[in-house]
């Protein structure tokens, strides 16, 4: 089944890892933040690293955010990439996209270090990985907000004595707060599943 | 929760690995691309590059093998050695890096350290700092450059605190005392670093058995621990460490 995975291109986008994984799985991926091409691709992938609000200008700027909300295919935002994906992020006090109806937050400092950084598991997934339900999520974070748990979150995860997001899910929108392209075996799975697999209509 | 990590460094010139390789199941035991690939197999953490090299010609060796390396690898790396400057960075989170670590750089001029953190993002800033204790200074701990050769004046905790609070997101902490030595990693002051700042310590230098890392995961408060020529030379396997660590009630991630 060959499928093409559109990557947004935008000023925040870690979109040489993403690009990588997509090789290792045996897709091409196009990188582009042209309206017509990300309509037209199967997948659409929205990575991000660094921070929300000069990340929120440059997409405004470029008048992404009406590309985004109109598009119809499953389409997956990675670490700040779903947290844009909320509609409102703590970090420099920045609207966001508005896609799905929670807000993002510091993690409290003094209880735990920040960044949360490192490889933790899932403490619930209903993430639809069909082909390999023994492997243990195990998934790679690197970031210092988080989103609450809320309607949307799909999997959670904890980090010291909160309970978080890992991963949202709405209609044809999904988040992961983990870097899938670098969470090995796991990761590798479930970027196959998004792209191969059907994840609309799940939640 | 959060799991500790082990973390396997390559030293690299011209876009091989040096000092201590010492694999048989590889066809090139000098292949950094493929001494890395066997390491992320085995269920390493995250990987460490250091460009030993100095001039710009090998530099650019360097930056073709991140190429390589973002190609086939799954899991985090960090490249460093001989980063001076933003566009350094900059070439090589583009060509794959998840992050980069800077040492003597920073101690020269401090101010790179939030420069990079503001245009990069915390996350993938590592500072890394070379430590011996001293025995005529009013601190305990002293920041040394220039790989260890060159006394810096600096107390090693207040040193680390600045660098955190300058934006850096992981101290890579390496005392000189113990490296190399095989007898254990320097447990009181990686214990030290890890309960004064608020952002995770990799600790380095010392490690001989697998005891060693579960001392420096418990005692030392460590976050990550980081050995080169241990793993190179098969003294330690991955695997069995993490099977050790994880019988021993240490949060381990254990792939198989």
């Amino acid at each position: 089944m060959h499928r093409s995975v559109a990557i947004v291109r935008y000023n925040a986008g870690n979109t040489r890892s993403v690009l990588c994984a997509l090789h290792r799985l045996g897709y091409d991926g196009i990188v582009t933040d042209d309206p017509v091409r990300l309509a037209k691709a199967s997948r659409v992938i929205f990575p991000g690293v660094g921070e929300a609000s000069s990340a929120m200008k440059h997409i405004i700027g470029n008048r992404l955010s009406d590309t985004i909300a109109t598009l119809r295919q499953p389409f997956l935002g990675i670490c700040l990439g779903m947290q844009l994906m909320c509609s409102h992020s703590e970090e420099q006090d920045t609207q966001c996209l508005g896609i799905f109806d929670t807000h993002v937050k510091k993690f409290p400092k003094g209880y735990m270090k920040i960044p949360h950084m490192g490889w933790n598991t899932l403490s619930s997934n209903s993430l639809p990985i069909s082909a390999d339900q023994t492997l243990l999520p195990w998934c790679y974070f690197v970031h210092s907000f988080y989103v609450p748990l809320c309607d949307q979150t799909i999997a959670a995860c904890d980090y010291g004595n909160i309970a978080f997001s890992a991963a949202l899910g709405k209609n044809n929108y999904f988040g992961l707060q983990f870097h899938p392209e670098k969470s090995g075996q796991y990761g590798t799975l479930l970027l196959r599943s998004f792209i191969e697999e059907d994840w609309m209509g799940r939640y | 929760m959060l799991a500790k990590r082990i973390i396997p460094c390559l030293d690299v010139r011209d876009g091989r690995t040096v000092k201590g390789v010492n694999f048989v199941n590889l066809r090139d035991a000098g292949d950094a691309v493929e001494l890395a690939s066997l390491y992320a197999s085995q269920g390493a953490d995250e990987l460490t590059f250091l460009d030993i090299t100095a001039t710009v010609e090998e530099r650019k060796t360097f930056t073709a093998l991140v190429r390589r390396i973002a190609d086939v690898i799954d899991i985090p790396f960090t490249v460093g050695g001989g980063i001076k400057t933003v566009s350094d960075v900059g070439v090589l989170l583009e060509s794959g890096a998840d992050k980069i670590s800077i040492n003597s750089a920073a101690v020269r001029d401090p101010s790179l350290i939030d420069t990079l953190s503001k245009e990069f993002g915390s996350q993938c800033v590592v500072c890394a700092i070379d430590v011996r204790e001293t025995s005529d200074s009013p601190f305990r701990w002293e920041v040394y450059v220039n790989g260890g050769r060159l006394a810096t004046g600096l107390d090693a905790i207040s040193w680390g605190k600045e660098v955190a609070d300058r934006g850096a997101g992981e101290i890579l902490l390496t005392s000189m005392d113990h490296d190399g030595t095989k007898q254990g990693f320097a447990i009181e002051l990686t214990n030290t670093f890890s309960n004064q700042l608020d952002i995770p310590i990799i600790a380095s230098g010392g490690a001989g058995t697998m005891e060693h890392f579960a001392e420096i995961l418990i005692k030392g408060a460590a976050d990550a621990a980081l050995a080169a020529s241990l793993f190179h030379f098969h003294e330690i396997d991955i695997p069995d460490l993490k099977i050790f660590l994880q019988k021993r009630g240490i949060p381990i991630r254990l792939t198989n």
